[in-house]
């Protein structure tokens, strides 16, 4: 099926049009349920709601800085609702509405931002998520590993990992493709294309027309999807993992995004690209998408999306001021959590630090 | 008893923890048909399968990231660097992810590994192949780094290191691997991770060396007895963390320290060892300490390695002088 959507083709996989239509789905092509679209809408409209308030507190000076999601949600959240609890996810840092669907509370994604490392103790069982990564381009090799790992021990759970564009251009991006392709991991390579890596366009960050058929040099199909329609990520994703379970190797997706926002509160993207190329952006807004689709099937209502915004924007404020509350990391946190058993010369400066 | 080579030992400690345990896995540039071109994992394959010992394309960065999730996942992964002086382009694996994980998660991920290089040079090999990395490494918080200089101590450290929970650098002086056979046990034995071994007592001169250049140091030790001179040999073996303890001690007794190692001088392990000694020994020392280590210069090619490389002699006559220095 992945094969149809041929990158070098010209082909898309979207299935979702701008105003919210569902457009005809091919036999056989996995399809969100309507359910699953309304719980998938339902952690958009939060992702969203937390997104923006976080860059509203970052103006206020309550939060460090901060890269925004808006406008990219749909890819780990239909990414995320393709894949069992138990599968690996290992994140760059533009995955928030991913991590929301595996379980993270906002308290402790926002405490992440907010600079406190507790925020990354996730439990293993509990998660299958890696901390987010922020030295770009070098933790997809991790979900290889893992993927082969998993196998190795005799389990069927596979690995997706997340990039921007921009990651392509390490080196270490090939390298988790050659090795992947190599090892037939389980593993999905998932590269949000948002089009700008801080101020650099896709044309400037490679010579090839599109991230996706990179994969076929590595021995694996890619996959080009429009990453704003939640039900195509879901059904790319979906495809990707059943390959991966079977044991016929690794995917590379890439979802066709727009980074509505900066990339990070530091940054200012009036610099580099113009008001119009943002706003022909908007309307392809993945949460007003599938709002009108939701709408139009009657699973949702103006009042209903009033009431989800203002309850999200709630739950987000709550729960920034929950992370607010959490203590600083003692001193002994800085140190003891480096070695399972502190060395002498590590409680020696301890020690020192606590004189 | 079997005498082994420094090599052998390693290959040995691999076949020890392999059989023992089944979540050890090796891998690395042609460790498995050639059993790497030191012959460190000879026969790994053969008797483990490939599943357990194979070979990677070449790529130390996808060598030690895979190795991550391999470790994340519950596996023990060791690795083989082919020479140091190919880490680097894995040295972003190391740093970021590799010393981090268990502190950027408070304990709830973590992954040991051991990731073993050959290191040093006198072998006469082409350019990169004779880095001392020691330092760089012993820099990074969250990594412990080992050096053994005997094949008893490769066995037992190596075994060591596999079984510890946190992710060690493994050196292995190269020039050493065939030079030094000595007796090793058949069974498993570990030697712990962070305590050095005083291999000779002495009452003069507290000499610290540490891989390959052991080898001199002994020699230098053996011919300055004949002169009638006590030189107290204290081979490191952990770089990091390093045995403070058993080096202040010593010179308290001796009252004098030459650290001698072969890596660049500047910021290198004999900086930290001196410092060390004068900040816990100050008042026992007889003499400056000194040390006696590679220059700040790129490791020449085989030709000019002569002029990197220290000599028994070069270690005798600084040893004289801090024996007989007088205030």
């Amino acid at each position: 099926m992945i094969e149809e959507y041929d990158p070098r083709e010209g082909r898309l996989l979207s299935l979702l049009d701008e105003e919210g239509n569902l457009l005809p789905v091919p036999a056989g092509m996995p399809r969100l349920s309507d359910e699953q679209a309304l719980a998938a809408y339902k952690t958009m409209v939060l992702a969203r709601q937390a997104d923006e308030w976080a860059v509203n507190l970052n103006r206020q000076g309550r939060m460090p800085t901060y890269p925004p999601n808006k406008g990219q949600e749909a890819n780990s959240i239909g990414a995320l609702l393709a894949l069992r609890q138990d599968d690996w996810f290992v994140p760059a840092f533009r995955e928030l509405g991913g991590m929301l669907v595996r379980g993270l509370s906002l308290k402790q994604y926002y405490l992440y931002w907010y600079g406190n490392e507790s925020a990354n103790h996730m439990p293993k069982d509990t998660f299958r998520m890696m901390p987010m990564s922020v030295p770009v381009g070098s933790h997809m090799l991790h979900a290889v590993g893992l993927a082969w790992a998993e196998r190795y021990q005799g389990s069927d759970r596979i690995a997706i990992t997340f990039t921007g564009e921009g990651g392509t251009s390490e080196g270490e991006f090939h390298e988790a493709c050659n090795l992947a392709g190599v090892w037939k991991a389980g593993t999905i390579i998932y590269v949000q294309n948002n089009y700008w890596s801080i101020s650099l366009p896709w044309p400037k960050q490679s010579a090839s027309p599109t991230v996706a058929e990179k994969g076929f040099a590595y021995g694996f199909p890619g996959i080009r999807v429009d990453g704003n329609d939640v039900f195509a990520v879901y059904a790319a994703v979906k495809l990707a993992a059943d390959r991966a379970r079977s044991g016929k190797g690794p995917t590379l997706i890439e979802g066709v995004t727009y980074r509505l926002g900066a990339h990070t509160t530091s940054d200012d993207p009036t610099k580099y690209r113009t008001e119009e190329e943002v706003k022909q952006w908007e309307p392809r807004d993945p949460l007003l998408r599938l709002e009108r689709y939701l709408v139009g099937k009657k699973k949702l209502d103006a009042s209903e999306v009033t009431r989800l915004r203002e309850q999200s924007l709630a739950c987000a404020q709550g729960a920034f001021e929950e992370a607010e509350q959490v203590a600083d990391p003692h001193l002994e946190d800085t140190f003891r959590w480096h070695f399972v058993e502190m060395p002498d010369l590590l409680a020696q400066q301890l020690e020192r630090r606590k004189a | 008893m079997k005498v082994l080579t420094l090599i052998e030992a390693v290959t040995d400690a691999l076949r020890t923890e392999m059989a023992s345990d089944r979540s050890v896995v090796v891998f690395g540039e042609d460790v498995g048909v050639e059993g790497g071109v030191f012959r460190a994992t000879a026969g790994l394959q053969r008797d483990f399968g490939e599943e357990r010992c194979f070979d990677t394309p070449i790529s130390e960065s996808g060598i030690v990231g895979a190795a991550v999730g391999m470790a994340v996942a519950g596996l023990k992964p060791v690795v083989e660097i082919q020479f140091s002086g190919f880490a680097f382009p894995a040295f972003n694996q190391i740093v970021s992810h590799v010393a981090r994980i268990r502190n950027r998660t408070r304990g709830a991920l973590s992954a040991p590994m051991v990731i073993r290089m050959p290191y040093g040079g006198g072998i006469r090999a082409p350019e990169h192949h004779s880095e001392s990395v020691e330092t760089f490494f012993g820099h990074i918080p969250g990594l412990k780094v080992v050096i053994p200089s005997t094949p008893h101590d490769a066995k037992g450290l190596l075994i060591a290191a596999i079984r510890d929970p946190d992710p060690v650098i493994f050196l292995e002086p190269s020039r050493a691997y065939r030079a030094v056979r000595q007796e090793v046990p058949e069974e498993a034995y570990s030697i712990r991770i962070g305590a050095a071994r005083v291999e000779a007592e002495g009452e003069d001169l507290t000499l610290v060396s540490y891989g390959a250049q052991m080898i001199e140091a002994r020699q230098a030790r053996a011919a300055l007895a004949a002169e009638g001179r006590s030189v107290e040999l204290i081979d490191l073996r952990t770089i990091y963390p390093f045995d403070a303890r058993a080096v202040v001690e010593s010179v308290r007794k001796t009252g004098r320290l030459l650290v001698v190692h072969e890596g660049p001088q500047s910021f290198g392990v004999a900086s930290e060892l001196m410092a060390t000694v004068m900040e816990q020994a100050f008042d026992r020392l007889e003499a400056p300490p000194a040390r006696l280590a590679g220059p700040d210069v790129i490791y020449p090619m085989p030709r000019g390695e002569k002029h990197y490389l220290i000599s028994a002699e070069q270690v005798m006559a600084e040893a004289r002088k801090v024996m007989s220095y007088e205030p």
